[in-house]
């Protein structure tokens, strides 16, 4: 650690004991970006899931707002070490979008507009533990926060939480996305401090 | 394991207030090297609990002292700048990196004309360009965009004619009524009237907020500038 | 546009590298694009820096800063030419 300047004590954040280790909690939200924030009309916007089978399931933004909604509150922990409490979304949980999909893959690879990657464990989309969300606290979903539309996976750091989702592609391997061949942890548990490799 | 000297521990000796919401800040710094105008420093601050933070400033004095000068611009809501405008007092320590960046860099044996494009806090390495010209006879000229005359950095400095440096003042918002130009944002025009022409190929420094970055470095290249010939330092977003 | 210039990966890549690398030519393995790293775009508000290709956005380099290790990442880059002097 460097040494301490007096009387600085940068943006307000706060030690709590609901934290993960290393984090500290913010009343803000803020806006992180690796690159230009991309813009996606919402008639030509879509989202689908590709199979390692080979089949596309594809929704356009009507059909994926007539599928029901769900409204989860959740805790974001994001690997820069801020934490945000009782954060209100809406969206589809991703159980409803993978009913019809059959697949024996067991891992995803989220993409986004823009070209952003991640990879997950396809089990951590499931049962309750990840949306599709476009709106955020009543609103709809800015684009700088990831609009139209966002994966919402909660439980591990938000990069995971891949913005202006479009769709994921199911695989039998692991494919490390932008993030988790930069340095990142592959999976990034913040309950374990799964920050970078080797984590 | 690579071991490397970095951070350097800084110890503000003085200010200076450029305007009610920038300051200068006077610096010695134990083994500092020197510098060449056009490069910066990365600043680290960390608070009591190991929170720390940084950011970049560039150096604002001659290459020849050997102190070092930064001169900040408040951002509101910012995290770092208000703190080193207005919390950091004479006798504290800092840490930083630096001096560092060899591209946006004027060195001072290079002949062409050279051409200097700032918008507000975007002025300082220019001004270290400036300071750093002493007697060279390589003719400058500085198109200085600003808000308003209350924004002026350097104005006892500037004011004093420099012989081959030749200075023009852009007021993006309100102009002093002898401007001679409306108040409004950089234009094609006042680069031709206050710049080089594109034939005499002068090295060009365009600097400040990304914005005004952008702008200018399109207006250069849309009256022929060589975009090899144009080198840019954006501060992000604000940046003043 | 909250992206500074390449020049700002001087300090976090001296903390690797003796040489002054802003300076030294990269060709986009997107665009073909050549010029140095200090006119590459760099976004910083995020879990590490990536800097993009001014012509065609691509990422060039990524560099992520741990407690113990630096990843340097070149996955936009053919080639960097690097001036030396003897
Ligand atoms: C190479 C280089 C050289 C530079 N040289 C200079 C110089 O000579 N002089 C100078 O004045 N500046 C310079 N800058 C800009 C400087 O580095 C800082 O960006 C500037 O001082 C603002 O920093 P800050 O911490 O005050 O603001 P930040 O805290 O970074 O905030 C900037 C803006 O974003 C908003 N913001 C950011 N994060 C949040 C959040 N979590 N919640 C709410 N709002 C947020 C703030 O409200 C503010 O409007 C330079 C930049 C570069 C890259
Ligand atoms: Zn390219």
């Amino acid at each position: 650690m460097g040494i301490i300047s007096r009387a600085f004590s940068g943006r307000p954040r706060e030690p709590d004991a609901k934290l993960p280790p290393g984090q500290y909690l913010v009343h803000d939200f803020p806006v992180l970006s690796a690159g230009p924030t991309p813009r996606v009309p919402l008639d030509r916007w879509e989202f689908s899931i590709d199979t390692a089978e080979g089949q596309v399931h594809r929704w356009s933004w009507e059909e994926f707002q007539a599928l029901p909604q769900e409204t989860p509150t959740v805790d974001l922990h994001c690997v820069t070490k801020w934490s945000k409490f009782g954060t209100g979304w809406k969206g589809v949980s991703l159980d409803v979008l993978m009913e019809d999909v059959e697949s024996a893959a067991e891992y995803a690879l989220a993409y986004s507009y823009g070209g952003y990657t991640t990879n997950l464990p396809l089990e951590d989309l499931l049962d309750g533990k990840a949306w599709i969300v476009h709106e955020y606290d009543g609103e709809e979903l800015a684009p700088a926060h990831g609009g139209p539309a966002r994966l919402l996976v909660p439980h591990l750091y938000l990069w995971k939480s891949a913005k202006w989702i479009k769709g994921l592609r199911l695989l039998d391997e692991d494919w490390p996305g932008f993030w988790e061949t930069a340095g990142y942890h592959n999976y990034g548990d913040p309950w374990r401090e799964q920050r970078y490799q080797g984590d | 394991m690579i071991k490397r000297l970095n951070w350097r521990v800084a110890t503000l000796v003085s200010t200076r207030q450029e305007t009610p919401t920038a300051r200068t800040l006077v610096f010695d710094v134990p083994g500092w090297p020197g510098h060449l105008p056009g490069q910066h420093v990365d600043v680290r601050l960390t608070a009591p609990d190991g929170y720390s933070t940084q950011r970049s400033y560039s150096i604002a004095n001659a290459s020849s002292e050997d102190r070092l000068e930064l001169t900040v611009q408040t951002v509101g809501d910012g995290e770092v700048s208000p703190y080193l405008t207005e919390v950091l007092e004479p006798g504290d320590q800092i840490e930083l990196r630096g001096p560092v960046g060899g591209w946006f860099v004027w060195r001072p044996h290079s002949s062409p004309p050279v051409l200097l494009v700032g918008g507000g806090s975007g002025i300082v390495p220019l001004m270290a360009m400036v300071r750093s010209r002493g007697k060279s006879d390589t003719p400058f000229r500085l198109l200085y965009s600003l808000r308003d005359p209350g924004q002026l950095f350097y104005a006892d400095e500037l004011e004093k004619v420099m012989a081959g440096v030749e200075v023009a003042y852009l007021y993006t918002r309100i102009a002093p009524p002898d401007a001679g130009r409306a108040a409004g944002r950089l234009q094609a025009a006042d680069l031709i009237a206050y710049g080089w022409p594109p034939e005499t190929a002068p090295d060009v420094y365009v600097c400040g907020p990304t914005g005004f970055v952008e702008a200018a470095a399109d207006l250069l290249t849309g009256l022929g500038h060589d975009p090899a010939k144009i080198r840019t330092e954006r501060f992000g977003p604000t940046g003043g | 546009m909250d992206y500074q210039d390449g020049n700002a990966l001087a300090g976090p890549l001296s903390e690797i590298f003796t040489l002054d690398v802003t300076v030294a030519q990269g060709t986009c393995a997107g665009c073909g694009l050549r010029g140095p790293l200090a006119g590459l775009h760099v976004y910083g508000a995020a879990p590490g820096l990536v800097a993009r290709c001014p012509g065609c956005e691509e990422v060039v380099l990524t560099l992520v800063r741990g407690p113990k290790d630096v990843w340097l990442d070149m996955r936009g880059a053919v080639s960097l030419r690097i001036p030396v002097t003897e």
